[in-house]
C-alpha cells in the first residue's frame, strides 16, 4: 500500500520533471497576476499593503486551480487511470497520492515564491512568516477540493468551466481565512484562530478527501 | 473462480448483451469473439469492474466484485485497449511502475528481461519515441512479471503485433493456462492459441 503510494508520487513528479513547461505555466502565472497589481492600481504604499493578502491569495488560487484540469485528464487519454483503478493499493491511497504530488508540483512552489512576491506589495517584512504559514496550510485543501471536481469533471465537454464553476464556492472560506489570518496580523492581533482553523480544514479534507474523489473517479469512468 | 450471471449492458437504447453467463475455473481460456462495436471490450470492463452491469453481476470466488474492490482487483492483469505506458517515461519505467501498482515485486533486473524477451532491449528510450507496435509490447511485457496472477483479462492483445510478437503472446496465454491461471481474452480475428480455448462467447 505504502509501496503503491510512493510509486505514484515519485511517478507524477518524474513525469512533471520531464514535462517541466506544464508546471512552469502555473508558477509563472501566479507571479504575473501578483505582479500586475502594483503596475495597475498605483503605487500608494497603503493601498498596496491592505491588497497584498487578498491579491497574493487569490493568484494562488486561480493559480492552484489553472492546473487541476491535467490532474487526471492525462491519466485519463493514456489508460494509465484504468490500472490506477483496477491497482493492488485502495484506490483513496492512490488519489491521496496523486494529490500529493499535484501539491508538490503547484502548492508547495507558490509558498516559497509568495514572500518574494510581497515585497513589491511593501508588505512588512514580520507578515512574511503568517503569508506562508498560511499558504503552507492552505494550498494543499485546494488540492485536495480542486481534485474532487478534477474527478467529477473528467471527461466531459466544457470540463474546465464546470470545474471552476464547482471548486471555486468550496475554495471560498480557504481564501477567507488565509487572506484574514494575514489581515489580522497586520492590524496587530493574533493571527492565530484564522490559521487554526486552516489546520482543521486541512485536516478534515485531507481525511476524507482521498475517498470522495476515488468514488468521483470511479463515477466519471463509467 | 471467476462466474458471471444473467449479465445485461445497455448503452445508448441498444442492449449490447443480455442474460449473459458462465463460469470461468482455474486452468480455462475463454475467447470473446465479436463484430467491431458488438461489446467486447465493455465485457471485459464489466469484468474487472471498471464498467457496472445494468443487470446481473460477476462474482469473483463466490463474491460480488462490487463488494472485493481491491481484494479483487489485486488478483487480476486487465490489458485495456490504450497501452496505458506513459509517453515521457521510459519503457522500463512504466513497466515497474505497472508492476508496483499491481502489487507484484519486480527487480530491474525482471523488468529489463521481460522487455528484453518482448524486443525492447533499449528500455531507456521515452515511450513517445516508440512505434505503435512497440509500445502494445511494452504494455505486454507486464504478462510476464505477472505469471503469479491468477486472472488476465486482455482486451485485443494481439492488435498492432507483428507475427513473432503475436505468436510469443499467444504462447504466454497458453502457458499461464497451463500453469493453472485463468484467461479471458478479445479478439475479432482467429488466432493462434485457439487449441487451448475452451470456449468462445459470440457477441453481436
Amino acid at each position: 500500500m505504502i509501496a503503491a503510494a510512493r510509486c505514484v508520487v515519485r511517478r507524477d513528479l518524474l513525469l512533471a520533471l520531464r514535462r517541466r513547461s506544464d508546471v512552469a505555466t502555473a508558477l509563472l502565472f501566479f507571479v504575473i497576476v501578483a505582479s500586475l497589481f502594483p503596475l495597475g492600481v498605483g503605487a500608494e504604499p497603503n493601498l498596496l499593503r491592505a491588497l497584498a493578502p487578498g491579491v497574493i491569495w487569490v493568484a494562488a488560487l486561480l493559480s492552484s486551480m489553472l492546473s487541476l484540469g491535467r490532474l487526471f485528464a492525462a491519466d485519463h487519454a493514456d489508460g494509465t487511470l484504468e490500472q490506477l483503478l483496477l491497482g493492488a493499493a485502495p484506490l483513496g491511497v492512490v488519489t491521496a497520492a496523486k494529490v500529493l504530488a499535484h501539491w508538490l508540483v503547484a502548492g508547495l512552489p507558490l509558498v516559497a515564491i509568495a514572500p518574494l512576491l510581497a515585497l513589491q506589495y511593501d508588505l512588512p517584512v514580520s507578515l512574511y512568516g503568517t503569508l506562508a504559514l498560511s499558504l503552507l496550510l492552505g494550498t494543499p485543501v485546494l488540492s485536495l477540493i480542486g481534485a474532487i471536481g478534477a474527478a467529477l469533471t473528467l471527461g466531459l465537454r466544457g470540463g474546465g468551466v464546470l470545474l471552476a464553476l464547482l471548486v471555486l464556492p468550496l475554495y471560498v472560506p480557504v481564501l477567507i481565512f488565509g487572506a484574514g489570518s494575514v489581515d489580522m496580523a497586520a492590524a496587530g492581533l493574533s493571527p492565530q484562530g484564522q490559521l487554526q482553523l486552516l489546520a482543521a480544514l486541512l485536516v478534515v479534507s485531507a481525511a476524507f478527501a482521498p475517498w470522495a474523489i476515488a468514488a468521483a473517479l470511479r463515477i466519471s469512468t463509467e | 473462480m471467476l462466474e458471471a450471471s444473467d449479465l445485461e449492458f445497455e448503452r445508448g437504447g441498444r442492449t449490447l448483451f443480455k442474460g449473459l453467463g458462465f463460469a470461468l475455473r482455474d486452468g480455462e481460456l475463454l475467447r470473446v469473439a465479436g463484430a467491431n462495436g458488438s461489446g467486447k471490450t465493455t465485457l471485459l470492463k464489466v469484468l474487472c469492474g471498471l464498467l457496472a452491469p445494468d443487470g446481473g453481476e460477476v462474482r469473483w470466488q463466490g463474491t460480488p466484485i462490487r463488494q472485493l474492490r481491491e481484494d479483487y482487483t489485486r488478483h487480476l492483469v486487465y490489458l485495456g485497449h490504450a497501452p496505458a505506458v506513459k509517453e515521457d517515461l521510459t519503457a522500463a519505467e512504466n513497466l515497474a511502475i505497472a508492476a508496483t501498482l499491481g502489487g507484484l515485486r519486480a527487480s530491474p533486473q525482471a523488468v529489463q528481461e521481460a522487455l528484453a524477451a518482448y524486443g525492447l532491449a533499449d528500455g531507456a528510450i521515452p515511450v513517445r519515441r516508440l512505434s505503435q507496435g512497440q509500445r502494445r509490447r511494452a504494455a505486454l511485457a507486464r504478462l510476464l512479471l505477472a505469471g503469479q496472477v491468477p486472472l488476465w483479462l486482455l482486451d485485443e492483445p494481439f492488435t498492432a503485433l507483428d507475427a513473432d510478437a503475436a505468436r510469443f503472446t499467444g504462447e504466454l496465454i497458453a502457458q499461464h493456462v497451463a500453469r493453472g491461471g485463468a484467461a479471458v481474452f478479445t479478439t475479432h480475428q482467429p488466432s493462434g492459441i485457439d487449441a487451448a480455448v475452451a470456449r468462445v462467447i459470440e457477441l453481436g
